[in-house]
């Protein structure tokens, strides 16, 4: 695959259609929503089932306790709210009224990373792929795209168990299809070559595919890894990849702490150690922006991929 | 008032001793645990799981049971006592209470102790979860009802509330909240730490039925539970004043109690009290 004039589409629309045509064949599905539902597109689904969507106000830990119930009484609620609210400001209560019961509840939060933009770092949840993946039990999925975003919520009522689900508020590059198969638990390299391998979530994805391009201009042959799953954590595919191509370069939107770099790096640490860089927030908030103009500040772009390439290569070649 | 035998309430208050005796028992061979709050839930608890809640100890997850939620986790040696003694699992069991390898641990955990509903231990959380069972069973037409045992402490915290404002939307009169009001959190006094009265009123002005009652009278314990299930269009929240440690007299209302379990000596004295009271009945 390689980067290409991508349509750009919104996340949440695929999510808020999915979650209305999932609601048809699967009557045990329901929602719950704290005053954001118009704005991440659950209130249509609100309006196909009036009955089995509860508008609960701000109260996000309410929110979840509530779907936990309801998943104790053998319901599939889907939690929707923007990542800071749905993953922070609930930590403990997932952890222990979803995690540690181990309920069928799934969170689905819009709104992650920088390209919030302008309502700045408050709004802008770059740590709860952090969180969350921490959290044991806990299923982490960062689609690329809109079409993906739609498999997720399949997924993720078809398993039982909790999951966490994060996407983005600004459209995204849509660099999947309907027709690509998906699976929880399993990255897919979308781009082979060896000689160093681009790993990226969310719509870095699409920022991974273009420095792929970039590289091959310049007789650099990269494999391009979409890890949609961010745990359980496709630990094969991996360090195949760190086996084949010596050298790894994440990207995230979100901080490097304990983010999909940190777990990539455990992953071979433990089995073809390889050289490794983090494309992603360097541990630091982020601030009011257009979201181009945040990924570009931050260091988020194709461009540091592509450089970050060739640290990995050089260091590999250092090596002993 | 309701009509309940002297028999049944005489059964009852042996029953509820038996518990406290478990409590006792518990706490002392762990060494540690939440005595106080326990006992003082004890009758409350008792009420429930030998006269009121529709449970199966054959089939703890009967889809059609009651639940019962405790959202005060650290008083589930009540819970684990009372379904020990109502068939759930062997009583023996409850000595491996806070043990390495037991499934009755220091605060509930769900699929782990037959009967156990909801895990608990940061407070707060038991409320919501009860909106999410009661909002189920009304989805799906069901008669089951869930009862919410709360702590006068998580009063303080914030999320009761949003989970009191929702109850209230959706006018679920399927669900019964307990506040056992013992007055003593941790650190001290409820009144002392965060005061907490009027609390009727606040309950009342989140558009609740409100019911205060003496939480160690089942005869108000059974009373109330009766009105609340005749209750229609709003939840029901019933404010049982406790004493701490009620049943012992060196532990009540003694905020020590909280969070200690009794020494050896002390362990003999409240068992001795305890065995007296059942003679008495």
């Amino acid at each position: 695959m390689t980067a290409g004039l991508w349509k750009m589409e919104s996340q949440r629309s695929y999510f808020g259609k999915a979650l209305v045509e999932l609601g048809r064949r699967e009557p045990d599905v329901v929602v719950v929503g704290v005053d954001t539902t118009e704005s991440i597109k659950t209130n249509d689904f609100g309006k196909a089932f009036p009955d089995r969507f509860f508008q609960l106000g701000i109260a996000e830990p309410n929110m979840v306790s509530v779907a936990a119930g309801l998943a104790a009484a053998g319901k599939i609620p889907f939690a929707a709210t923007y990542s800071v609210f749905g993953s922070a400001h609930t930590y403990n209560v997932i952890r222990q009224n979803v995690a540690y019961t181990n309920l069928n509840v799934k969170i689905f939060c819009s709104h992650a990373g920088l390209t919030v933009g302008p309502d700045g770092a408050t709004h802008q949840m770059n740590e709860d792929i952090a969180l969350m993946r921490g959290i044991p039990r806990m299923t982490v999925l960062v689609p690329a795209d809109g079409p993906e975003t739609a498999k997720c919520v399949d997924a993720a009522a078809a398993m039982r168990g909790p999951v966490y689900c994060r996407f983005s508020r600004t459209n995204v590059p849509t660099v999947t299809s309907r027709e690509d198969d998906f699976a929880i638990g399993r990255a897919r390299v979308i781009r082979d070559g060896s000689d160093v391998t681009l790993i990226g979530c969310g719509l870095m994805v699409s920022r991974c595919l273009e420095a792929a391009d970039a590289l091959d201009k310049m007789g650099i042959e990269a494999r391009v890894i979409n890890l949609s799953t961010v745990k359980p954590l496709d630990a094969a595919t991996i360090d195949r990849a760190a086996r084949e191509t010596g050298g790894i370069v994440t990207a995230e939107e979100h901080t490097v702490v304990h983010g999909i770099g940190a777990a990539v790096a455990s992953a071979i640490a433990a089995n073809h150690p390889a050289p490794i860089a983090m494309v992603g927030v360097q541990d630091v908030f982020g601030e009011s922006g257009e979201a181009d103009e945040l990924l570009r500040k931050y260091g988020l772009t194709a461009e540091k991929i592509v450089d970050s390439a060739h640290d990995v290569m050089k260091r590999r070649g250092q090596a002993r | 008032m309701v009509d309940v035998s002297e028999a049944t309430i005489a059964s009852l208050k042996k029953k509820a001793v038996t518990l406290r005796k478990h409590i006792i028992r518990m706490t002392h061979n762990a060494q540690s645990g939440h005595p106080g709050g326990s006992m003082s839930a004890c009758d409350l608890v008792t009420a429930l799981y030998f006269q009121v809640l529709r449970v199966d100890p054959e089939n703890p997850t009967w889809s059609d049971r009651d639940r019962f939620v405790l959202s005060k986790g650290h008083a589930c040696p009540v819970w684990y006592a009372a379904l020990a003694e109502r068939g759930f699992f062997p009583v023996d069991e409850l000595m491996t209470f806070r043990k390495i390898n037991s499934r009755l641990q220091g605060h509930p955990e769900l699929g782990t102790t037959p009967g156990v509903e909801n895990a608990a231990g940061a407070e707060g959380q038991g409320l919501s979860f009860s909106v999410g069972l009661a909002l189920a069973a009304r989805m799906d037409h069901k008669a089951w009802r869930t009862y919410c045992l709360m702590g006068d402490g998580e009063q303080d915290i914030g999320q009761t509330w949003e989970a009191g404002l929702a109850a209230s939307k959706y006018g679920l009169d399927n669900l019964t909240a307990f506040i056992d009001r013992n007055g003593i959190q941790q650190e001290g006094r409820t009144e002392d730490i965060m005061p907490l009265e009027p609390l009727a009123e606040k309950w009342e002005a989140f558009n609740w039925h409100v019911l205060t009652i003496d939480g160690h009278d089942f005869r108000q314990i059974l009373a109330a539970i009766e009105e609340a299930q005749r209750t229609r269009g709003r939840p029901t929240v019933v404010i049982a004043r406790t004493v701490k440690g009620k049943g012992v007299s060196f532990m009540e209302n003694k905020i020590k109690y909280h969070g200690a379990a009794t020494t050896d000596e002390e362990l003999k004295l409240a068992l001795a009290e305890l065995d007296a009271q059942v003679a008495a009945i």
